[in-house]
């Protein structure tokens, strides 16, 4: 039964993956020239080009878009991130009830020193250099999101990463000083929250045909395009906080506190 | 339809990209193999869409001189979807990542069908 099982697999497996990209090559065969535009679809890029400027206020064309045009997509995404940090938290958070040693004795060295990170003097001394560079540079390109390229997901990833070499760096002990669980979920539930109730009010008004008295700024300026600093800056923070969470969680089960194996006491 | 493919390379070399990903799907029994083609797959729908947002000699679509035509720049509408899509292979890729290390301390395996005889059942009777 396997084998005549696996014969039929491997014979079906190999016709549907011929099949489906000998599909996609002849699909690629009729799409219009690669650089040249596609002349179906100018209406939509006319109407974000020409009147993006003045309806949102920002220079970047694309941040207007994503966060003004489009806000409840970046909303969408911001939640499709909260909810992947829930998921991880529930599958790999450790605590006093899911902690079974038989599950967990075979791949976790015994030590308990393992889910210390051994801090190295070449690598603390790198962290020294870069790490305030390293999140300067995320909250300048989290701030000119609508300015330059960049913006809320870009700059709260470099944040993020900021936070694991800051962890990497100086151990999990040191980032537990400043960073524990509560913050994490008090940050991520408040900016979620600021987007979804700030949006939700621009497109009432809006389509309601009601002015929101939100000022768009001059364009150009630091303080411009509406609200697309403050959602950016939200944004970024959840990043920062999602990013930082997955490495806590797959290196050592929690955010915050180190767990230790419990049930040997 | 083969010299349009030749124009055509970027869109050609992500639909290879999203078949390569696909066949690994299909072919590996291994779940962190699989999880790698799944990334694979990822990309080329990334290569896909910055490629199709590409006009020749136009500008990034960053207003600098107060310039608002359309025929300026390029098409600015899959840099958005590209972003999209970014955030949604990461998460996917987390959650499948837990999910597999919590398969591993269950079985302590990664292959799926030692996992599927390890559950109790024979390999006979799948």
């Amino acid at each position: 039964m396997k084998k005549v099982f696996d014969r039929f697999y491997n014979l079906i497996a190999v016709i549907c993956c011929l099949l489906l990209i000998g599909v996609l090559l002849y699909a690629v065969s009729l799409l219009p020239s690669y650089g040249e535009e596609n002349p179906r679809s100018v209406e939509v890029v006319e109407r974000y080009v020409e009147h993006g400027l003045e309806e949102t206020g920002a220079t970047n064309i694309v941040a207007g878009m994503i966060l003004d045009y489009r806000a409840f997509d970046t909303l969408g995404e911001s939640h499709v991130l909260f909810t992947a940090l829930i998921c991880v938290i529930i599958l790999l958070g450790k605590d006093k009830k899911n902690m079974r040693r038989e599950y967990d004795s075979y791949y976790t060295v015994e030590a308990e020193s393992y889910h210390l990170l051994q801090t190295d003097t070449i690598v603390r001394l790198v962290g020294y250099v870069l790490l305030p560079g390293l999140f300067l540079f995320g909250i300048y390109i989290l701030l000119n999101g609508q300015l330059s390229p960049g913006g809320g997901f870009s700059g709260g990833a470099i944040m993020g990463a900021a936070l694991i070499i800051f962890a990497v760096a100086f151990g999990f002990e040191t980032v537990d000083r400043v960073f524990t669980e509560k913050l994490l979920k008090t940050v991520t539930f408040v900016a979620l929250s600021f987007y979804s109730f700030a949006k939700g009010y621009v497109f009432f008004t809006g389509a309601n045909g009601i002015d929101n008295h939100i000022p768009k700024g001059v364009p150009g300026a630091i303080l411009s395009g509406g609200l697309i600093l403050p959602l950016d800056i939200a944004v970024g923070f959840v990043v920062a906080c999602t990013m930082f969470g997955f490495y806590s969680l797959f290196r050592r089960g929690s955010i915050g506190h180190d767990i230790t194996f419990m049930d040997q006491q | 339809m083969i010299s349009h493919l030749w124009i055509n390379n970027e869109e050609t070399a992500a639909v290879i990209l999203f078949g390569i990903g696909f066949t690994m799907l299909l072919f590996q029994k291994n779940l962190l193999k699989k999880l790698i083609g799944m990334n694979i797959m990822d990309t080329g729908t990334f290569l896909f869409l910055a490629s199709m947002g590409y006009i020749e000699g136009r500008k990034a679509p960053i207003v600098t001189d107060g310039v608002l035509e359309r025929t300026a720049y390029i098409n600015p509408v899959p840099a958005g979807l590209v972003l999209t899509g970014i955030v949604v292979s990461v998460s996917v890729t987390a959650i499948m990542l837990s999910l597999t290390v919590r398969l591993y301390k269950r079985y302590h395996t990664l292959d799926l069908d030692v996992m599927y005889e390890r559950s109790g059942h024979t390999a006979e009777d799948r």
